[in-house]
């Protein structure tokens, strides 16, 4: 995949100062390109435009964006539905997400599968299926099959939101991980709510990290409404899982900003919590710092918005050109072996 | 006063919570919610304690619902999707389904299942799993196909000693309305004869009742009169009132919103088949949806499911031969 947000270059020489402003620069743009592609679909949703729903990432976008950036070419990146900023860190091309919400046969999906249901196996994107916590143990997988093959150097990275923990694939994950040993890192976004059911109903631990110590992996806890503890959490568990120190569970605290989908006002989000700091938007803290430090100046951030906002409407005119799928071109077979599949017509 | 399929479904909760202190209610976002898709609306609210979120946990909420129904409960478990019952299956098939048999002590629980395919929803959303459950014994498995259904149906579901799967239709929800709720119905386990008709037999059940109902009205103006049978239940399976009307017609087609391979439609087809081979004048035909998962596009979806326009092709093909 060719990179989509402009990375760091190799900064060997620059100052360390230098190198900062420039991680969190490029940071931001990634933050701000998912956060304006997401209100696009949002846009195409409330106008009819796209099938089925949309999920955003509003609010998670700091955390998402340094999952993707910690990531190098060739690790393993199982990206949940609330991951269009670390996507698109990852490489995940414009024209995918577009391709996938607008179900473009062009696309990676091919029309079959919809909306954050998208990836790209072959290049380290699995595409998650709907049901929760079902993506770690094939991040694993993958893992194990690099060490089998006598691979080293990888990492894999998935993430989840608070009400997943309570599945029993988490658990099983988790502690497969943690006998294998594997260097995966597991980044639990905990926006306080799982659809309308908040914390108080989905566990009774004290912080969701202290299942960390149970499983014998390595845990963290970051706030995720800003942008340097993420950069700088993620990055730290990333590096400990390549260097050869076993799983790690990052907790990160934010809030939802927005509907579980598009079709959700959202209306049971305790205004407390709003009101918090958990309720701050990550976007608009970046922004800040990035204009207090004078990292950057308003005109480049407005720059820097334009730029997505252009590529984000190309890449929507782009594949609004293309035909629909046609159900006659359809193999309508769902197995890779030729040989084995019945031509029955209807069974 | 007009009602949907949905309200229906959330009006016989509310009758059976007020009438059985033994029930409840137990599922993801089903309290102050009300529901993924408002099946269980203000009820928390009308019966405190006794309409309860679950954590994402599909294992433990049917494995606690055969716990509760052991202690004399009778638990309603609300999967968000049916898709998502397959994480409870082998709570459902193996602890669920076998405690009677094993014990002689009933299991009184109720999964409902929101099934089937609504456009758009893609291979995750849009699942009916009636076959996979009735391959197995010990369950009962109710697919109603009407608001009256919807509702007697999960009333009697309720009142039923087993395990019962009720799997109701996401597209019946609200496109469906009745002007009332009834007052009496068919008990579970009886057909229902949808439409009466002399030249073919058409079985279906659940959301496919309705493209059955328009594939008979459409050839009566043929002058080609379909028998519609409605199943309501895929088990027990009512063989009788199928073979029933085979006897008159002679010809059986049986659809279904299923993958093809086995469920409910060969099962019909296999019993008519041993047990009626003499009544049939033409060999019996059955559709369902296609073999892969349920694609997400809308024109691939329209494809992938039986629609009335590949039903009445498939009639024709069976009055022809
Ligand atoms: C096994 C399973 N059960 C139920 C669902 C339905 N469901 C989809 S998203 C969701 C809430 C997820 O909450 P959380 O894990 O906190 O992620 P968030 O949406 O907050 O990012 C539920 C219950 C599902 N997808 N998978
Ligand atoms: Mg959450």
């Amino acid at each position: 995949m060719v990179p989509t947000v402009l990375r760091p270059a190799s900064a060997a020489a620059a100052p360390a100062s230098s190198q900062v402003r420039e991680r969190h620069v490029v940071a931001f743009r990634g933050m701000l390109l998912g956060r304006l592609f997401d209100e696009k679909f949002a846009s195409l949703y409330r106008g009819g435009k796209i099938h089925g729903g949309v999920f955003l990432g509003r609010g998670q976008e700091a955390l998402s964006v340094s999952v993707g950036l910690s990531l190098r070419r060739g690790d393993v990146f199982a990206p949940l539905i609330r991951d269009m900023a670390g996507r698109l860190a990852f490489g995940e091309p414009l024209l995918d997400a577009a391709r996938t919400y607008l179900g473009s046969p062009l696309g990676p999906m091919r029309a079959r599968d919809g909306n954050v249901h998208r990836g790209r196996p072959r290049e380290g994107l699995i595409p998650m299926i709907s049901h929760l916590g079902a993506m770690i143990s094939v991040v694993n997988g993958a893992l194990m099959a690099r060490r089998l093959q006598g691979k080293a150097g990888f990492v894999g990275a998935t993430c989840i939101g608070d009400g997943a923990t309570s599945t029993g694939a988490f658990h099983e994950a988790l502690n497969q991980a943690a006998v294998e040993r594997l260097p995966v890192v597991v980044v639990v976004a905990n926006n306080q709510y799982a659809y309308s059911t908040p914390n108080s109903r989905q566990f009774a631990c004290r912080s969701l990290v202290d299942k960390a110590v149970g499983y014998g992996v390595t845990g963290h806890t970051l706030d995720g409404t800003d942008l340097s503890a993420c950069l700088e959490g993620v990055g730290r568990a990333v590096d400990q899982a390549r260097s050869g120190n076993g799983p790690q569970l990052i907790v990160a605290r934010l809030l939802r900003l927005c509907g579980h989908g598009e079709h959700d006002d959202s209306s049971y989000i305790d205004p407390k919590l709003r009101n918090s700091p958990l309720g701050a938007d990550c976007l608009k803290v970046a922004e800040d710092r990035l204009l207090e430090q004078g990292w950057a100046r308003p005109e480049e951030v407005d720059q820097w918005r334009a730029e997505c906002v252009a590529r984000i409407e190309e890449a929507i005119a782009t594949v609004q050109r293309e035909s629909p799928p046609d159900p006659f071109q359809e193999d309508w077979s769902a197995l890779a072996t030729r040989h084995l599949i019945e031509q029955r017509g209807t069974l | 006063m007009s009602i949907t399929y949905l309200e229906a479904i959330r009006a016989a909760q509310a009758k059976a919570l007020a009438e059985d202190p033994r029930v409840y209610i137990y599922g993801q976002d089903v309290g102050a919610f009300g529901g993924a898709f408002k099946a269980t609306k203000n009820l928390a609210q009308e019966f405190p304690g006794r309409v309860l979120d679950a954590p994402i946990s599909e294992d433990a909420m049917v494995g606690s619902a055969v716990g509760a129904a052991i202690e004399g409960l009778r638990p309603i478990i609300e999967m968000q999707f049916a898709d998502f019952s397959t994480v409870g299956f082998n709570q459902i098939i193996n602890q669920a389904a076998t405690l009677h048999w094993r014990t002689q002590v009933p299991c009184p629980v109720v999964v409902r299942l929101p099934c089937g395919g609504t456009s758009g929803s893609g291979p995750f959303h849009s699942q009916t799993m009636e076959a996979i459950y009735a391959h197995y014994p010990g369950l009962v498995v109710l697919t109603p196909a009407t608001v009256e259904d919807a509702y007697s149906m999960l009333l009697e579901a309720v009142a039923i000693d087993d395990p019962v799967i009720f799997c109701e239709h996401k597209y019946l929800y609200y496109h469906l309305k009745a002007e009332g709720l009834p007052t009496e119905a068919l008990p579970v386990g009886k057909a229902r004869i949808a439409r009466p008709g002399r030249d073919l037999t058409l079985v279906a059940y659940s959301a496919m009742v309705h493209e059955a109902l328009e594939v008979a009205q459409e050839f009566a103006g043929e002058g080609t009169e379909i028998e519609v049978v409605d199943l309501r239940s895929v088990k027990p399976l009512d063989t009788d009132t199928v073979m029933a009307s085979v006897a008159r017609t002679g010809r059986l087609l049986c659809v279904g919103e299923a993958f093809p391979w086995g469920g409910v439609t060969a099962e019909v087809i296999a019993r008519v088949a041993t047990e009626g081979f003499d009544l049939l004048d033409a060999p019996p035909q059955r559709l369902n949806a296609k073999d892969t998962p349920v694609p997400y596009h809308p024109d691939l979806w329209a494809i992938h499911r039986p629609t009335a326009r590949s039903i009445a092709a498939a009639a024709r093909s069976v009055l022809r031969s």
